[in-house]
């Protein structure tokens, strides 16, 4: 393919491979996330191309393998398009009978659509199934009618016609106005102005040699939406990656992301190649004298790593340490230059707001947190997977509405929200709303993954989960850090093996404070989130553990034993 | 360099740009105790024990002292309520690895810390890293380093080196603030046990 040397090109490209396409032409998409390839997909898309082979349909249907709709539970799934019939926990059995009764028959196979876990009610297209009804599917939204591997896909699907206006109509600071005025909020969950950071390094007088990193670490136990996101549709974030740099006057662009996703990086690095080919990155990108190298970083697989500070030393090449900064990321970062470092869901919003101007972007969500928000359902809960929600929306609803409540009539008892730093509420707290401030001020934080944990689970276990994953993934620089966790742990673990003692919550609490006040990063500094929010919410769990001798979850056999026992 | 003003408990001071609280702080005879610092080393700022309240620009925060740069009209309080509460619990959690430290116990006396309030950990080791950052930045031999991550993080010998090196050198002893043979006890593992040192101990 030619290099695209200005935008009426690429914009005459766009148009040629959308016309290229026929909206009626029978396609099945089957996706090939990672969870639908772990459930078979791989030997469902090759049972498909084989029996179009055999059914001598190969002119008039074609195959798709698919990014990531986000309905991992019921993973492979397959959408017959243009009806966009959906169907579920497709086998490699199934096929012959999909392509004779609905490819070639229009006949929709009841079997194998959708049925709501909780009404019972069936539901043949992909718009009517409510776990997909109730998103607000702005970025994920496409995924089943892109091939992640294919960028003319993203082109048809009205890919880098946001990168096109910009390259055409915008000047730098345009870009940074449009979305300073979007009021676009780190999906990190810190929630940082991204137009102002963007800002801030390109006003930058450190150097003249920017760059840009995209942080797909997403180490939390149980998160997979960045991750999924990023091999699903590469091309968003390379495309928001390319807008932004342009903004920021980045030489070198970097998407930071694990080697235990080897689909994520496959498709990431791919994207980026066939990008380069097209010319929409390199040198003078599309004429306007402005270049840009993107290249896929492979991290070095701590947790502690997600750390900005941490992430940068290791991309340097040295230990993945947190040190301590006096000086902005967008003054010295990345080798010491200015740079930006914005999570993947951040990067993926930048070529939405482009396209649909700041003020309709901000008219999504609520006063002060604008736009959606991907997360990923998991733990007890009917639907897992990967949805997108408007901001404000309560997160009783993305639990229960989206996600289909509790599997196996059990009851709710806790959410993770925020990942193993993050705290855990009860029920009450579920009409909290997907909000910055509103998180915030109930002690959690946006993370990108939602864990369920229903009436079987014991909270103080869950807790030494957590703080056990913590004590690994730490660097274990920092005293509050390393022996506070330690110690943590070995009062926990006496508590769940009935050797509690009435003290230790006070010093579980004191241990707590010293770490936010004093370990060297935020790792440190937020590892007692599970511990404070559980001893909050859960205190009468702790409780029974230490004075009763009785573990309410029936989870920890020390106590269990010691009751028959006595029983007995 | 300019010239900063500022103030650390009470007492006026002035400090060349660029110099760290515990700089400014030691150059006008202030105390603030330290256990990973050491002038030929780089800014480490792990054992945390010299944390301070800084007041800059109207925001209070706690930081180490060792690598906090200090600004005109700051504000710095070596002692509070809150930084004792800090530095007690820090000293007890490193006293349950070396309850016989003399450094331990000297700065446990002025700040009312129970040596026994943590059950004993197994190693002397409180990982100030000097051993460690000594032979890498001094001696640029590398002889000894840390494995392991997290709550299992510990110093170890690389045998090759350590059995060429540290026969002549052994430097990094007595900067050990817990136990001077911690050091000598881990090396003589290194050399003993050179296959395979860390399972073995």
């Amino acid at each position: 393919m030619a290099q695209i040397k200005s935008p009426e090109e690429l914009e005459k490209i766009r148009q040629e491979v959308s016309t290229q396409r026929d909206p009626n032409r029978p396609c099945i998409s089957i996706c090939a996330g990672s969870s639908c390839l772990a459930s078979g997909a791989g030997e469902v898309i090759a049972a498909f191309k084989a029996e179009i082979e055999k059914q001598g349909l190969k002119a008039d249907v074609d195959t798709k393998a698919a990014g990531c709709p986000g309905l991992c539970e019921k993973a492979p799934i397959v959408v017959i398009y243009p009806q966009k019939i959906c169907y579920v926990q497709v086998t490699p059995e199934d096929v012959p009978e999909i392509i004779s009764q609905t490819v070639v028959g229009k006949k929709v196979i009841e079997r194998l659509i959708y049925t709501d876990p909780n009404t019972g009610e069936k539901a043949a297209h992909e718009d009517e199934i409510p776990f997909f009804q109730k998103q607000m599917r702005l970025l994920i939204g496409d995924n089943m009618k892109i091939d992640p591997k294919s960028i003319e896909d993203y082109m048809a699907a009205g890919g880098y016609s946001a990168l096109n206006k910009v390259m055409r109509d915008m000047s730098a600071e345009q870009v940074i106005e449009e979305v300073s005025k979007a009021d676009l909020r780190g999906r990190s969950g810190s929630g940082f102005p991204a137009g102002f950071k963007w800002e801030s390094c390109r006003k930058s007088k450190g150097d003249n040699t920017k760059y840009v990193i995209c942080n797909c670490h997403e180490g939390d136990p149980g998160a997979f939406a960045d991750r999924r996101l990023l091999e699903a549709n590469p091309h968003l974030i390379v495309e928001g990656m390319i807008i932004g740099s342009y903004a920021i006057g980045a030489c070198e662009a970097y998407i930071f992301v694990g080697d235990e996703f080897p689909q994520t990086v496959e498709n990431a690095r791919l994207a980026i190649e066939q990008a380069e080919k097209y010319g929409l990155l390199g040198k003078d990108i599309l004429g306007s004298g402005f270049d840009l190298t993107m290249e896929v970083c492979i991290d070095g697989g701590g947790y502690v790593l997600g750390e900005s500070t941490a992430l940068m030393a290791s991309m340097e090449g040295r230990i993945g340490e947190p040190r301590m900064k006096y000086d902005h990321g967008t003054d010295r970062g990345l080798w010491a230059k200015p740079t930006v470092l914005n999570n993947l869901q951040t990067w993926a919003n930048v070529p939405l707001i482009i396209n649909q101007g700041a003020d309709s972007f901000a008219a999504i969500g609520t006063e002060k947190s604008k736009g959606t928000r991907i997360f990923s359902l998991s733990g007890k809960i009917k639907n897992t997977g990967m949805v997108e929600v408007p901001m404000g929306m309560t997160l009783r609803e993305v639990i229960f509405d989206i996600g289909g409540g509790i599997p196996g009539d059990k009851k709710f008892k806790a959410l993770q929200v925020g990942g193993p730093m993050g705290g855990f509420i009860p029920e009450n707290l579920l009409d909290l709303h997907v909000d910055f401030e509103e998180l915030n001020a109930a002690g959690l934080a946006m993370g990108p993954g939602l864990v369920v944990a229903d009436e079987d689970t014991c909270i103080v276990d869950m807790v030494i989960y957590h703080l056990n994953f913590l004590a690994n993934e730490s660097c274990g620089k920092c005293t509050p850090c390393r022996e506070g966790l330690k110690q943590m742990l070995r009062i926990l673990n006496n508590i769940t093996e009935g050797k509690g003692k009435e003290s230790d919550i006070e010093l579980l609490e004191l241990i707590s404070e010293v770490q936010q006040d004093a370990a060297l990063c935020a790792l440190g500094q937020g590892a007692s989130g599970p511990l404070l929010s559980t001893l909050k919410h859960f205190r009468d769990e702790y409780e029974a553990h230490i004075k009763e001798k009785r573990c309410p979850g029936g989870v920890c056999k020390a106590l269990i034993e010691t009751l028959s026992e006595t029983s007995a | 360099m300019g010239v900063v003003t500022l103030t650390i408990d009470n007492k006026e001071v002035k400090a060349e740009e660029g110099m760290t609280v515990l700089e400014a702080a030691q150059s006008a005879g202030i105390y603030i105790p330290t256990l990973c610092h050491h002038e030929k080393l780089e800014t480490y700022t792990a054992c945390r024990i010299c944390m301070v309240e800084v007041e800059s620009r109207g925001r209070v925060r706690l930081d180490t002292a060792c690598s906090h740069p200090v600004a005109n009209d700051m504000v710095v309080k070596t002692r509070s309520e809150k930084i004792n509460k800090i530095r007690k619990t820090l000293l007890e959690l490193m006293l349950a690895h070396a309850p016989d430290s003399a450094i331990l116990q000297e700065m446990a006396e002025e700040y009312g810390a129970d040596k026994g309030r943590f059950e004993k950990e197994s190693s002397f080791c409180i990982h100030c890293a000097l051993c460690v950052r000594y032979c890498a930045e001094v001696k640029k031999k590398n002889a000894i380093g840390f494995v392991n991550s997290g709550t299992k993080r510990e110093i170890s010998f690389v045998p090759e080196i350590a059995s060429q090196e540290c026969w002549k050198c052994k430097e990094c002893f007595p900067l050990c603030p817990t136990e001077a043979l911690q050091a000598a006890y881990v090396l003589a593992g290194a050399l003993t046990f050179p296959v395979a040192p860390f399972e073995l101990r």
